[in-house]
C-alpha cells in the first residue's frame, strides 16, 4: 500500500499557451455575455436604468467568466480524469496548496470588494429613496415639506395611494388618476401611501421599485427618461386579487403632460373600472366558491381611468 | 489481536428492535430512540410531503402554464403556494436533513447513538404532528394560509372570516412546533458532536459533514429563537388583538420582516451547509482523492455561519431601508462568496487529477455543483443593491432561490440517499434507475428555473396567479420543466421501494470509501460500535496515502464483514 506517483512536472509551454489560449476566449465569451445582457431587459425609461443595467452588465460578464472557468475544469476532470471500468487504484493524493488556497481566498475577498466599493458609488448616484415618516395620530399625512416643493427642476409631489387592490395617483393640482402620467425628464417627487397592507411601486422599466408600508409616508423620487406607456405593477404580495393591481405608467413630453393635466381636471369624477371588483362580484355570483378573502376596497373615484387595452413598451 | 470479536449474536436477537429482527418493519412506526430508525423515519416521512409539496407545485405551474387567471380561483392559488413553500421547507428540506444527521453523526463520529435519544424521538415526533396540522388547515372553512410562507404582516393578520381558528392560525402553530421540533434537534445534534467523538477523532479528523451539521445546527440555536418570537407575536396580533406589527395600533410591519428574516435567510445556510458536507464527503470517494484543502473547507463552514447571521437585511432593500444600511448589508452579503467560493474550488482541486467514478450519488454531486455556481453567480447580483432593486420580489429570485434549494441542496440530499443506501438498508440500489433519477432531474431543473430568470430580469412578480403575456413563453417551459420533475419521481420511487425490499444484498464497504461508518455491518446494528469503538489515528479523507484511519483496521474491517 506505499503511494506509487509523481509529483506532476512543471506544465510545458504547449501547455501554458492552451491555457492562456482558453483564457483569452472565456474573456470573449464574457465580453459577448454581459453586452447580450441589455437584451434580457425591458427598454430603460429612467434616469437610474443605465447605471442598473450597467452594473447587471457587469456581473454577468464576471459572473460568465467565473461560471466558464469552474465548468471548464470540470468539464476537463470528466474527458481526462474518467478512471477505467475496474481499476481501482486511487488518484494523485494531493491534500491542498497553500499557495493555491491563499489565491482563491483572497482573489474573490478582492473582486467582491471592489464591485461592493463600485455599487456604493451607484447607489450614491441613485439616491431616489427620500424621507419616510410614521403618519400622524389622527390617520393625516405629514403636511409637505420645503424641500418637497422645492426648485422649478422638480414637478410634484404626486400622491401615490395603493389598495386592496387599485392604484390611485393625485397631482398637485387636484386630478386623480389611475393611471400614471409623468412629464419626460423632469424629476417627479412621489409620496408613497398605502391604505391597508404592504404594496410595491414597481415600473420594471424604470428599474425601480419601493414598497409602501402602511402607517408611513415615504418619499420618493424618480426622473423618467423616455416617453412612452409602461406597466407598474404591485411587486409585493398584498393579498388576494394581488396580480390584477397592476396600471400603466405614461411617460410624455411637458408640454404633452402639461396639456393632459389641464384637460384632465376638466373630466368629472367617475368610477375606476376595477378587475379585483369584478373577478370578486362574479366569484359571489357563482356562489362565493374559493377561499377566503378580503372583498376588494371601493374602486377610486378618478378624473382620468387607465387606458383599457392600449398596449405598452415594457 | 488478529481474532476479531465479533458482533455479540444476542444483540440481533434482542427485544431491541435491530436489523434483521422478526417483525423489524414495526419499529419504524413506534416511539423508537435509535438514532437510525429515527433517521429513516425522518426521511421516508420528508419524501412523502416532497411528493405532496411536488403536487402543490404542478397545480401552481398548470395555472401558470397560461396568462389569465384559469385553473383555479386566484384566492385558492395563493394558498397553493403558500402551502408549497411551507411544506417543502418544513416538512421536507428540514425533516430530511435531519434524517441525514441522525443517520450519519453517530457512525460517522463511532457514537452508539445521539446524546440525548428520548429527546430526539420526541423532536421527530413533533413532525407528524405539526405536518397533521399544516393539512388540517387545508380543510378549515376559508382556507389554509394565503400570505406567502413570509406571513408578513398585515395581509397575514386579515384573517376574512374572522374565526379563530383559521388557516393562518393553525400556520403559526405549525412554525412555532416546527421551531420547537429544530430547536430539540439542534441541541441534540451539536452536544452528539462535542462530546460523542471515538478516542482520537480531534476536530480535525473529523468528517467535513459532521462540521457543517454542527455549523448548521449552531445557525439554528441562535436563529431559531427570533422567528419563533415573532411567530408568537403574529399569533397574538391575529388571534388576541395585540398590535406589534399593526401601523394603527402604534405597531411596525416591517419589525416583522426584522424577526422574520434573521433566522430565514440563514435558515438556507442551514439546509446548504450540510449539502456542502455531503459533496465534500462525496467527491473524495468517487474521485478517489484526499478532500483538497480540508482543514480550510471545514473552518469554512463557520465563516458561513457567522456571515449568515448578519445579512438579513438585503431582503429588505425596497421595503424603506435607509442608503446606510443597505451597503452595509450589500457587503455581509457578498462577503459569504468568499468562504463558499473557497469550498467550490475545494472540489474543483478534489477533483482534478482524480480517477471519477461516476455513479449515481457522483453524477448528482457534479449537477449540484454546477448548479450552485451558477446560484452563487446570481446571488451576489441579488446582493447588489440596484439589481436587487429591480429584480428583488420577481421570478428572478424565484429562480435564485430553486437554484439553491432544489437543484443544490434537493439534488445533494439525492446524492447522499443513494450513496449511503446501501450502508442503512443493507441493500445495493439499481445504477441504471439512479442514473435516469438523474438526468431527468437535471434537465426538469434547468427547463424550470432558468426561465424564472429571464421572466424576473423583464419584470414579472413572484406570487401572481395571473400574468402578462410577454411572460408566456418562460412560463410555458417552467410548466414543461415542472412537469418533468414530477416524472423524475418514478424511477427514484421505483428504485428506492424495490431495491430495498430486493435489492443484492450491500456489502460492509461497497464504495471502497473512507470513513469510520464503513467500518461497520450494512446495515449497522443498533449501537453501532457498541463497546469495542475504533480509536482514530488519521484525518477522514487518506485517499492514496496507505494509511490507515483507525488502529487496529484489519479487525474491523474483518468484523463488519462477518456479521
Amino acid at each position: 500500500m506505499t503511494p506509487t506517483f509523481q509529483r506532476p512536472s512543471r506544465p510545458s509551454a504547449i501547455g501554458l499557451l492552451l491555457i492562456a489560449a482558453g483564457l483569452l476566449l472565456n474573456l470573449l465569451i464574457s465580453l459577448a455575455m454581459a453586452r447580450a445582457s441589455h437584451g434580457w431587459l425591458p427598454v430603460q425609461a429612467s434616469s437610474a436604468a443605465p447605471h442598473v443595467d450597467g452594473l447587471f452588465a457587469l456581473e454577468t460578464g464576471i459572473g460568465t467568466f467565473i461560471f466558464l472557468g469552474c465548468l471548464s475544469v470540470i468539464a476537463w476532470t470528466l474527458l481526462f480524469n474518467r478512471a477505467p471500468r475496474y481499476d481501482l487504484v486511487d488518484g494523485d493524493p494531493i491534500e491542498g496548496n497553500l499557495r493555491l488556497e491563499i489565491t482563491w481566498t483572497v482573489l474573490p475577498f478582492v473582486l467582491v470588494m471592489l464591485i461592493a466599493a463600485h455599487t456604493i458609488r451607484v447607489n450614491h448616484t441613485l439616491a431616489t429613496l427620500g424621507g419616510k415618516e410614521r403618519v400622524a395620530e389622527n390617520g393625516a399625512a405629514p403636511a409637505l415639506t420645503a424641500s418637497d416643493r422645492a426648485a422649478g427642476t422638480s414637478f410634484g409631489p404626486i400622491e401615490v395611494i395603493a389598495r386592496q387592490w387599485s392604484w390611485e395617483f393625485v397631482y398637485p393640482n387636484g386630478v386623480r388618476s389611475t393611471e400614471l402620467h409623468l412629464p419626460l425628464d423632469l424629476r417627479a417627487d412621489l409620496r408613497l401611501t398605502s391604505m391597508d397592507v404592504l404594496h410595491s411601486f414597481y415600473v420594471p422599466a424604470f428599474r425601480l421599485k419601493q414598497d409602501l408600508v402602511p402607517g408611513s409616508v415615504i418619499r420618493y423620487a424618480l426622473t423618467p427618461t423616455r416617453e412612452g406607456r409602461y406597466r407598474l405593477r404591485d411587486a409585493m404580495f398584498s393579498g388576494g386579487y394581488f396580480a390584477t393591481n397592476q396600471t400603466d405608467v405614461v411617460v410624455e413630453a411637458s408640454e404633452t403632460f402639461d396639456a393632459w393635466l389641464t384637460a384632465a381636471a376638466r373630466q368629472p369624477l367617475v368610477e375606476a373600472p376595477n378587475l379585483a371588483v369584478e373577478m370578486h362580484r362574479k366569484r359571489l355570483a357563482d356562489g362565493d366558491h374559493g377561499w377566503a378573502t378580503v372583498p376588494p376596497a371601493p374602486p377610486p373615484r378618478v378624473n382620468v381611468t387607465t387606458a383599457v387595452d392600449a398596449p405598452h413598451e415594457a | 489481536m488478529s481474532d476479531s470479536i465479533v458482533f455479540d449474536p444476542r444483540v440481533l436477537r434482542a427485544p431491541h428492535p435491530v436489523p434483521g429482527a422478526p417483525d423489524n418493519w414495526k419499529r419504524f412506526f413506534g416511539f423508537n430512540t435509535d438514532a437510525k430508525v429515527i433517521g429513516i423515519q425522518y426521511i421516508v416521512l420528508s419524501l412523502f410531503f416532497l411528493l405532496v409539496g411536488g403536487l402543490l407545485a404542478m397545480i401552481i405551474r398548470g395555472e401558470l402554464i397560461t396568462p389569465p387567471s384559469d385553473l383555479v380561483d386566484p384566492t385558492v392559488y395563493n394558498g397553493l403556494y403558500t402551502m408549497h413553500g411551507t411544506v417543502m421547507l418544513f416538512l421536507f428540506l428540514f425533516p430530511i436533513l435531519n434524517g441525514l444527521n441522525n443517520l450519519l453523526i453517530p457512525p460517522m463520529i463511532g457514537a452508539p447513538d445521539m446524546a440525548f435519544p428520548r429527546l430526539n424521538a420526541a423532536a421527530f415526533w413533533l413532525v407528524p404532528v405539526f405536518g397533521v396540522l399544516l393539512m388540517a388547515s387545508f380543510f378549515v372553512p376559508g382556507g389554509p394560509s394565503s400570505s406567502g410562507w413570509w406571513a408578513y404582516p398585515p395581509v397575514s393578520t386579515q384573517n376574512p372570516l374572522g374565526h379563530l381558528v383559521n388557516g393562518q392560525f393553525l400556520w403559526i402553530l405549525a412554525v412555532a412546533i416546527s421551531g420547537v421540533s429544530s430547536i430539540m434537534g439542534a441541541i441534540n445534534f451539536t452536544t452528539t458532536i462535542l462530546r460523542m467523538r471515538a478516542p482520537g477523532m480531534t476536530f480535525f479528523r473529523m468528517p467535513i459533514f459532521c462540521w457543517t451539521a454542527a455549523a448548521a445546527q449552531t445557525i439554528q440555536l441562535i436563529g431559531l429563537p427570533s422567528l419563533t418570537g415573532g411567530a408568537i407575536m403574529l399569533l397574538f396580533d391575529l388571534s388576541f388583538g395585540t398590535s406589534f406589527f399593526k401601523p394603527e395600533g402604534g405597531g411596525d410591519p416591517m419589525l416583522y420582516q426584522h424577526f422574520f428574516w434573521f433566522y430565514s435567510h440563514p435558515a438556507v445556510y442551514v439546509m446548504v451547509l450540510p449539502v456542502f458536507g455531503i459533496f465534500s464527503e462525496l467527491l473524495p470517494v468517487y474521485a478517489r482523492k484526499p478532500l483538497f484543502g480540508y482543514k480550510v473547507v471545514a473552518v469554512a463552514s463557520f465563516g458561513i455561519t457567522f456571515l449568515g447571521l448578519i445579512v438579513w437585511v438585503h431582503h429588505m432593500f425596497y421595503s424603506g431601508t435607509p442608503q446606510w444600511m443597505r451597503n452595509l448589508f450589500m457587503v455581509t452579503t457578498m462577503l459569504i462568496a468568499v468562504p463558499t467560493g473557497i469550498k467550490v474550488f475545494a472540489w474543483l482541486g478534489t477533483l482534478w487529477r482524480g480517477k471519477l467514478r461516476l455513479a449515481t450519488p457522483m453524477l448528482f454531486c457534479l449537477g449540484g455543483i454546477v448548479n450552485f455556481i451558477f446560484a452563487g453567480i446570481t446571488g451576489v447580483m441579488l446582493a447588489t443593491v440596484p439589481i436587487d432593486i429591480h429584480v428583488g420580489n420577481t421570478y428572478f429570485v424565484v429562480g435564485h432561490f430553486h437554484y439553491v434549494i432544489f437543484c443544490t441542496i434537493t439534488l445533494g440530499v439525492f446524492a447522499a440517499i443513494y450513496h449511503w443506501f446501501p450502508k442503512f438498508t443493507g441493500r445495493m440500489y439499481y445504477e441504471g434507475l439512479g442514473q435516469l433519477h438523474f438526468w431527468i432531474t437535471f434537465v426538469g431543473s434547468a427547463l424550470n428555473f432558468l426561465p424564472m430568470h429571464w421572466s424576473g430580469l423583464m419584470g414579472m412578480p413572484r406570487r401572481v396567479a395571473s400574468y402578462d403575456p410577454e411572460f408566456a413563453l418562460a412560463n410555458v417551459l417552467a410548466s414543461l420543466g415542472a412537469f418533468l420533475l414530477g416524472v423524475a419521481m418514478i424511477p427514484f420511487l421505483l428504485n428506492m421501494v424495490s431495491s430495498w425490499a430486493r435489492g443484492p444484498r450491500a456489502p460492509a464497504n461497497p464504495w471502497n470509501a473512507i470513513g469510520l461508518e464503513w467500518l461497520l455491518p450494512s446495515p449497522p446494528p443498533a449501537e453501532n460500535f457498541e463497546h469495542d469503538v475504533p480509536t482514530v489515528i488519521a484525518g477522514p479523507y487518506g485517499y492514496g496515502l496507505g494509511e490507515p484511519l483507525v488502529a487496529d483496521q484489519d479487525r474491523f474491517i474483518a468484523r463488519s464483514e462477518e456479521a
